[in-house]
């Protein structure tokens, strides 16, 4: 047989495509169960990073259900709207007008006292960034924040999901008085034009920490009638 | 074709002589990428050192049927369905790894080493020195992203594997993490020296 002819190239190169085509459709079919349950519990576990909470992985769900006694899903004029809060995509919510959104909202309770944890979903230098902010039950002061990354630079961008990060977000507050201001990123030694509370960047980081400003704007806005009703009930 | 190959120089020679990243220079682009940390080095070194056997191992099998005019289309079919593959196991079994990897298991595809190797080695010898030269050169990658992920991440953050290393002290007495080496300039220039220290060990590489 010739090897060089125009149709050996063309069935075998059809073959081959065939053949690797249904090897990657069957492993991404038998898969697809068990990735999303590790995905699943990557979230949960990642929800109860926020409120500080660092869960054993053998027993993720028991205590996600543990400590997460509620799960509201709110429209931005400040309704309830369902509770489901856990199923809602946030990376198609961010894509919508912020007044047409879905917003999840997790409350959570420790030791007695309320936490209500909102996620986050924004664009760091190489990909996506999102994370996780607990409020206190003031709905205004922040209890804890989880950030996560795709692909930011290991040491520079990257660095938004360490503690150091992290802790900057805590007694942080949202309210000030009666205006709501998300919380800021800039630049170390530098400070906000308003007078919302902010944290330092990341040196060297300086387009994710801006990401991560811009989320903290882009998705806490929204919030911003239900959390007010939160604050008027207490 | 199928010469007679020495399977114990095909495992060794890469991880000095021949080594892929400082004597055949290939792989350099993810050089600079994923070794401002040592873990990330190590983990994408591992990734390599497992996708380079196996594509070995499958275009070896599969040499003599390749048509020559499209067969860098069939290697990089085969890499490319590999390295999806072991991302979607990654994903499934290994779910923090998989996490950590994140954008570098994709990389591996663009990686030259691959490329490289199924086209010098694969296409011309038998499955198990092609395993053989697979491993060896993922080892010989290994190993020069490893060193530079280690001066890396010791001068530019003064940890190693995450640890602090850099007692306390030194910065009390007014020692500062290097910014510079967690650029990627600095890769280039830390994988430079080892070519320096490299080659003048070894006369016979010299030009």
């Amino acid at each position: 047989m010739n090897k060089q002819s125009n149709i050996y190239t063309i069935v075998y190169i059809v073959v081959l495509v065939v053949v690797v085509g249904a090897a990657l459709a069957f492993t991404a079919m038998s898969l697809k169960d068990r990735q999303q349950a590790n995905a699943d519990n990557d979230k949960r576990r990642q929800i109860l990073s926020s409120v500080n909470i660092t869960a054993n992985p053998a027993e993720l769900t028991e205590e996600f259900d543990k400590y997460i006694t509620g799960q509201v899903v709110v429209n931005a004029q400040g309704d309830s709207i369902g509770s489901d809060a856990f199923s809602i995509n946030m990376v198609q919510q961010v894509k919508v007008a912020a007044d047409q959104r879905q917003l999840p909202l997790y409350i959570c309770s420790i030791d007695g006292s309320t936490k209500y944890i909102i996620p986050l979903y924004g664009q760091g230098l190489w990909g996506p960034i999102w994370g996780y902010i607990s409020l206190n039950d003031d709905a205004s002061t922040v209890y804890g924040a989880f950030f996560d990354h795709q692909g930011e630079t290991p040491g520079l961008g990257a660095e938004i999901t360490k503690d150091a990060f992290r802790s900057e977000f805590r007694d942080k507050e949202l309210f000030k008085g009666d205006r709501f201001l998300p919380i800021a990123v800039v630049k170390a030694g530098l400070a906000p034009t308003g007078d919302e509370d902010y944290v330092n960047g990341i040196s060297g980081g300086t387009i994710t920490s801006k990401g991560v400003g811009a989320m903290l704007d882009e998705c806490l806005k929204p919030y911003k009638n239900y959390l007010e009703k939160l604050r008027s009930n207490k | 074709m199928a010469e007679k190959v020495n399977n114990r120089s095909v495992i060794f020679n890469p991880l000095s002589k021949n080594n892929p990243v400082v004597v055949q220079v290939l792989g350099i682009c993810s050089v600079l990428a994923v070794t401002a940390k040592l873990e990330p080095a190590l983990v994408m070194g591992m990734s390599v050192i497992a996708v380079l056997a196996f594509s070995n191992v499958i275009i070896s099998l599969i040499r003599n049927t390749i048509p020559t005019n499209i067969r860098i289309i069939v290697q990089l079919v085969v890499v490319a369905g590999l390295v999806v593959i072991v991302s979607q196991l990654l994903e499934a079994f290994a779910y923090d790894v998989s996490k950590q990897l994140s954008v570098f298991i994709g990389l591996i595809i663009t990686n030259c080493i691959l490329m490289g190797r199924l086209e010098a080695f694969a296409m011309a010898n038998r499955p198990w020195p092609s395993f053989l030269d697979g491993i060896g050169n993922g080892i010989g990658y290994t190993i020069i992203l490893v060193i530079v992920g280690f001066f890396r991440e010791l001068l530019g953050s003064g940890t190693l594997l995450g640890y602090q290393v850099v007692p306390q002290w030194c910065y009390d007495h007014g020692y500062v993490n290097n910014g510079l080496m967690i650029l990627p300039p600095m890769a280039l220039i830390v994988v430079a020296c080892i070519i320096w220290v490299h080659r003048s060990y070894n006369k016979d590489l010299q030009e």
